[in-house]
């Protein structure tokens, strides 16, 4: 089993590769489309805004890689900014194009505080994970929620959570596992 | 909202933990990752590592901490304690850390808060303030600037600070309780979230700090025995606080 996480200067790369790693897998930072390709699980992690983000995956080409992995059925997940990523459009930035792997768009939240910054159940399967975001999925692909906010998206073979699977404790490194049991 | 937050404080220099009280008078307490580690198990929701020192020197050293702490833990951590530029931040997000905060150099340089928060997002730029009588002060709490500690806290917002963490010179190290009337006031100033410093001395005092702001500070309350934070967690469930459930 191999995971490869996208590197592209928008992301925690090195705390989502110890999660995988303290999994037991082997799990490594790539700026390479061949080894999206190749990997039996792809991970597009991201924190930071969507259009200087979305300017380093095409930078390197791994905009296309994404795209064609998951047109292909290979396991592929999105965390965070890399769930708003996936979709048709953000309206971050004045309005940034996604890679259009999920249908919807990335729109800015309205919750009391934000960015909105914390552990909070997802329904419907109850575990707490961390959040820190300031713009949520709008998708018929939701599969999970928070508080009535876009959890988790799933279409096809990728899978894009809000939340920091690799920030989340045990149940954290629970869900991380299932992804790899699925892969 | 998400779940209240629980966030014990390490204050580290030269790769070592150590602990203050009134922010003199220091004395080492033991190895970061080992007490980080112990605090993750005992259910701490984030950790905040303050490098007191901040030396030149030690900013090699607090970098490594840094990527041994990411390894090893799989919470959220925020790094703070000399970062004066944008290249000091992102060296320390891409080995590992989750935020960093910023203090006396956004005091004197607010523009660095625009700066971190346009490259960082602003949920990696948390703005430390410290607050005696109203007033921020500056150096470690050491100098008083003249400003107001509301209309700062509005200033770092609006320059893109994602959180506010408040520390109260007159309660920290006390544990006589947090300062609940200028955490308030911050609180309702800003739209961010607010984390709680300075005083805790019983689940009673950071339970009503979690009335006031989003996430509480913890640092003498259980710097000795991080096993006290699974107790803390305990009497605060009892009180009524939602923590969520760390198995």
């Amino acid at each position: 089993m191999n995971v490869a996480v996208c590197e592209y200067g928008a992301g925690n790369v090195r705390s989502v590769v110890a999660a995988f790693e303290r999994l037991g897998v082997s799990a490594r930072a790539t700026t390479s489309p061949e080894d999206i390709a190749a990997a039996d699980l792809a991970v597009l992690p991201g924190v930071g805004s969507a259009g200087s983000a979305m300017d380093g995956l095409r930078a390197s080409g791994l905009d296309t890689a994404l795209r064609e992995r998951v047109a292909a059925g290979g396991a592929t997940l999105g965390i965070c900014l890399g769930l708003q990523l996936a979709l048709d459009e953000s309206e971050e930035d004045g309005g940034v194009p996604g890679l259009g792997i999920l249908p919807g768009r990335a729109v800015r939240l309205r919750t009391e505080r934000i960015p909105r910054i914390g552990w909070a159940e997802v329904e419907p399967e109850g575990e707490a994970y961390y959040f820190a975001h300031s713009y949520a999925a709008e998708t018929p692909t939701a599969v999970s929620r928070t508080e009535g906010i876009v959890a988790a998206a799933e279409s096809g073979s990728f899978l894009g959570v809000q939340f920091h699977p690799e920030k989340s404790g045990a149940a954290g490194a629970r869900f991380l596992a299932r992804c790899l049991s699925r892969a | 909202m998400p779940l209240p937050r629980l966030i014990p404080c390490l204050d580290v220099a030269g790769g070592r933990v150590v602990k203050g009280v009134r922010f003199v008078g220091l004395a080492e307490v033991g190895d970061p990752v080992e007490l980080a580690a112990a605090y993750s198990d005992a259910g701490a929701d984030e950790l905040v590592f303050l490098d007191i020192e901040a030396t030149l020197e030690g900013r090699g050293l607090l970098r490594e901490l840094v990527a041994r702490v990411a390894d090893r833990l799989a919470i959220p951590f925020t790094v703070g304690g000399g970062v004066r530029d944008v290249r000091d931040a992102q060296a320390l997000l891409e080995a590992g850390a989750d935020k960093i905060s910023v203090n006396s150099a956004a005091l004197a340089r607010p523009e660095l808060v625009n700066e971190l928060a346009a490259r960082l997002g602003a949920q990696a730029v948390v703005v430390a303030i410290d607050a005696a009588a109203g007033e921020v002060y500056t150096r470690a709490g050491t100098q008083p600037t003249g400003r107001d500690v509301v209309a700062w806290a509005r200033e770092a917002e609006q320059r893109g600070a994602g959180e506010i963490l408040l520390t109260s010179i007159d309660t920290d190290g006390t544990r006589e309780g947090y300062d609940l009337n200028v955490t308030r006031a911050v609180a309702d100033a800003v739209s961010v979230p607010v984390i709680a410093s300075g005083g805790a001395g019983s689940a009673r005092h950071v339970a009503d700090a979690l009335e006031v702001a989003q996430a509480a500070l913890l640092a003498s309350i259980v710097h000795e025995n991080p096993a006290r934070l699974t107790e803390l967690r305990a009497e605060l469930r009892e009180l009524g606080v939602p923590l969520r459930n760390a198995a």
